[in-house]
């Protein structure tokens, strides 16, 4: 059998087979990962049946069945994970029963299932409907009318409220903070009273009023939501609901297709579009959609330059030699140091000294509340930029080097000069390798959690990076990042089963988002290379 | 070295600047190349004329290609060359220090042995001498870029297309763009370093035909590997062997009558 083995070996059957098994194993394992995310991340979003079941002793739970499992130990039998919802009322959104104990399973039509601002989903029937304590409808049928004619002035109401809160009273805060500022900075050169001060202490006063006026159009709107609606859930437990709170009220079980298809478009951009509510738990991730893609554009910015002209230095002007040699052997192994270690660093340069000599300079009256001297998201992207510089220079420098000689001396033998030369010829054929760098630098920076989350990263920011207020960037700002959040939501939420699809639903956004990225740079150097190819014939 | 110095053919190369009949528009005079310790030219003399196709034979490595660059001081990008002697074009000391090398390189074009247009339209190929020399207008640039792919006689094939990527081209045609990207600046010299070494037979001829053209507005200087192409095109032929300048003449004569034994084994084929 030996000389027929190793003629087999000799043939090069064998290899292949390992090469595309190999191959085979890595697709697969790429194909479940992906399998995976879509299935739980997608999944999250479907408005799911409510399911009634009446348990051998009588007890009766209603909820949206979550899991199945077989018992451990007990085999041929099985147990379903019910999400009760209604965390206020039962102390916990899930509940185990054992299937040998459900008595009757069914679906009743009149359960509707209540988004809410606070305490996650409310699972039960409308029972009234209330305003002040004058019922204004009772049962399923009426309540649900009632409800969706005042439901749409709730969503207004909050709206209002909302934009009062955040952009009229923020706007105030932001004016006042900026007088108390002034104020000290005059004390502090002595100045405690005189016609300037008193200037500003009017301003200060007349805010005040503006401030006073706005609380009072706050409380006003609070006032006119007198409404609520009671919830009957199980064992006779009620709730009664303020219809302010209210965000969508739906009936799962009596649902077609397209209507579920519809609420499940709606919520899927509510999940993009939307803020986080109930510690991030619930509602949106727009605000970490747009600092992770905020924070790598900046990123971008900054090492694309830097990087570029680096490599020029290294490839086109510096004496080959043992030094420029270990230049690049360093600047490939900074590619390859943890990245926590820059985050380390970028905490340590970066917002100590860079950002406290920024507060000692320009923010002296704000001290001892810094300002740049903490994260943000300009040290988080600088950060980034620093671990991922090397990624542009290395595949810039790779570009150059294959750039063919031919192209240079025709440029030299037209009377360019080097730098004629360098812009005109070289800089466009080296163009797509550039953009090939920003790709890897891109994707690997969309990606990084570790460097942020000590460099300016927050579980819940107040403000986007970018606002209406002047000057309009914010580089100084704490953001919101998609990799955090899932960190976050994942393993540091209160409640971690009912933030599990939340994970996953995040997870898919950011591969979704580092794919966008990725296939827009692809695209623009596709095209780049079409026009400036050097391929030599 | 002004004017119509009548001197035999049979010239030894190392004696005075070599000089023939006519009008000289480059004169090498003593040149010798060192890269680092190695001479890689020794002590070539020798004119080329005005107007005329002067071809240099010789096996590889002889440092035929190398005297060519010396003309448009290419070799100063490599590291480590030293240059004795003197090279003057229309009577100007090339390597003194007050030259310009841009200035040069304006006057003396160069084709190169493999056909290397730039990543760029056919138009920007054309135009890029004239830019870089400072010509701005879109007419003016239009005028250029017709008139030299005209006289590259590449106009007809390519004027629908001058938008289009000079690397669509088939490769005689890139050769000829790269003709057409050198004679838009109106050099006095054309140096042209086998030009034809990765060309089919029949684009060779067309360049061949071409040569034979330029030569009435352009000196032209073309090294060659073949010994027919240098019969077929040239007005006045050196063979150059291990460095030197061995023998320099009218083409018809050194072919049929070389002077040189070495020169005369190599064009019967006996060696290289």
């Amino acid at each position: 059998m030996r000389p027929s083995l190793a003629k087999t070996w000799r043939s090069g059957e064998p290899l292949i087979w390992l090469t595309g098994g190999a191959l085979a194993f890595v697709l697969l394992l790429v194909a479940g990962l992906i399998g995976l995310i879509l299935y739980n991340g997608l999944g999250f979003f479907w408005p799911k049946d409510v399911i009634r079941l009446t348990l051998a002793g009588g007890k009766i739970m209603t909820g949206q069945v979550a899991d199945r499992e077989a018992i451990p130990g007990q085999p041929g039998q099985s147990r379903i994970k019910l999400k009760v919802a209604n965390r206020d009322l039962y102390g916990a959104d899930f509940n185990w029963v054992d299937e040998a104990e459900i008595a009757r399973r069914e679906y009743p039509p009149d359960v509707a299932v209540i988004e809410r601002t606070e305490w996650g989903l409310l699972v039960g029937t409308v029972k009234e409907i209330r305003d002040g304590d004058a019922v204004v409808a009772t049962g399923s049928e009426a309540g649900w009318v009632e409800v969706r004619t005042r439901l749409p002035e709730a969503v207004r109401v909050r709206a209002e409220a909302r934009r009062i809160e955040t952009r009229d009273i923020g706007a105030i805060n932001f004016a006042q903070e900026k007088i108390r500022l002034r104020l000290k900075s005059l004390d502090r050169k002595g100045v405690t009273s005189g016609p300037d001060v008193e200037a500003l202490q009017q301003e200060m006063a007349s805010l005040q009023v503006r401030y006073t006026e706005q609380a009072r159009r706050l409380g006003e709107l609070r006032k006119r939501q007198g409404a609520s609606v009671v919830v009957a859930a199980d064992a006779g437990k009620e709730k009664a609901l303020p219809l302010a709170q209210v965000l969508d009220v739906y009936f799962p079980n009596r649902m077609s297709g397209p209507a579920k298809a519809w609420h499940y478009a709606v919520r899927v951009w509510e999940f993009v579009s939307d803020e986080p509510r109930e510690s991030n738990t619930e509602g949106g991730v727009f605000p970490a959609i747009f600092g992770t893609v905020m924070m790598v554009i900046i990123m971008s910015v900054l090492i694309t330059p830097l990087g570029v002209l680096a490599a020029f230095y290294l490839r086109e002007y510096a004496t080959q030699g043992p030094f420029v040699s270990a230049v690049r052997i360093a600047v490939n192994n900074l590619a390859g140091v943890p990245s926590i270690v820059f985050g380390v660093f970028g905490v340590g340069f970066f917002i100590y000294i860079v950002g406290g000599s920024i507060d000692r300079l320009f923010y002296p009256d704000a001290l001892p509340t810094p300002t740049y001297g903490t994260g943000g998201i300009l040290w988080a992207s600088l950060t980034l930029a620093l671990l991922t510089v090397p990624v542009v220079i290395v595949a810039t420098e790779e570009g150059l080097a294959a750039v063919p000689r031919g192209v240079r001396e025709a440029s030299l033998a037209l009377s360019a000069t080097k730098l004629e030369t360098t812009l005109r010829v070289v800089l466009p054929a080296v163009m797509p390798s550039i953009l090939t760098g920003l790709i890897l630098a891109m994707a690997r920076a969309a990606g990084e959690v570790a460097p942020l989350m000590i460099t300016g990263v927050v579980k819940l920011a107040p403000a986007l990076p970018i606002d209406g207020v002047w000057p309009f960037l914010h580089l100084d700002r704490k953001f919101m990042h998609l990799g955090f959040h899932i960190y976050d939501v994942g393993f540091q939420s209160p409640n971690v089963d009912a933030a599990r699809p939340m994970v996953f639903a995040t997870t898919l956004l950011l591969l979704g988002i580092v794919v966008l990225l990725n296939l827009f740079a692809i695209n623009l150097r596709n095209r780049l290379r079409r026009t400036y190819a050097t391929v030599a014939v | 070295m002004a004017g119509n110095v009548e001197i035999a053919a049979n010239l030894n190369p190392r004696a005075e600047a070599a000089s023939i009949l006519e009008s000289p528009m480059v004169e090498i005079d003593r040149l010798s190349l060192y890269y680092g310790p190695t001479r890689a030219l020794k002590d070539v003399s020798m004119s080329v004329p005005k107007h005329r196709v002067t071809a240099y034979i010789g096996p590889s490595g002889c440092g035929k290609t190398t005297l060519l660059r010396c003309i448009n001081r290419m070799n100063d990008l490599v590291d480590g060359v030293r240059i004795v002697g003197s090279i003057r074009v229309g009577g100007t000391d090339i390597y003194d220090r007050s030259v310009d090398v841009t200035e040069l390189r304006k006057r003396v074009g160069m084709v190169f042995q493999k056909s290397n247009p730039f990543p760029k339209s056919i138009f920007d190929n054309a135009a890029y001498g004239p830019r870089i020399l400072g010509v701005k207008s879109r007419s003016d640039l239009e005028g250029i870029v017709e008139r030299s792919l005209r006289a590259a006689a590449l106009w007809d094939e390519v004027q629908d297309r001058l938008g289009e990527s000079a690397l669509g081209l088939s490769g005689g045609q890139q050769q000829r763009l790269c003709i057409a990207r050198a004679i838009a600046v109106e050099p006095d010299v054309l140096l042209m370093d086998e030009p034809c070494s990765s060309l089919d037979p029949i684009a060779t001829a067309r360049i061949e035909e071409l040569m034979l053209e330029l030569k009435n507005s352009y000196t032209i200087v073309i090294v060659t590997h073949n010994m027919q192409q240098a019969a077929r095109v040239s007005d006045y032929t050196g063979f150059m062997l291990l460095g030197e300048l061995v023998e320099f003449g009218v083409t018809r004569e050194l072919f049929t009558n070389p002077r040189d034994t070495r020169t005369e084994d190599y064009i019967t084929g006996r060696f290289g």
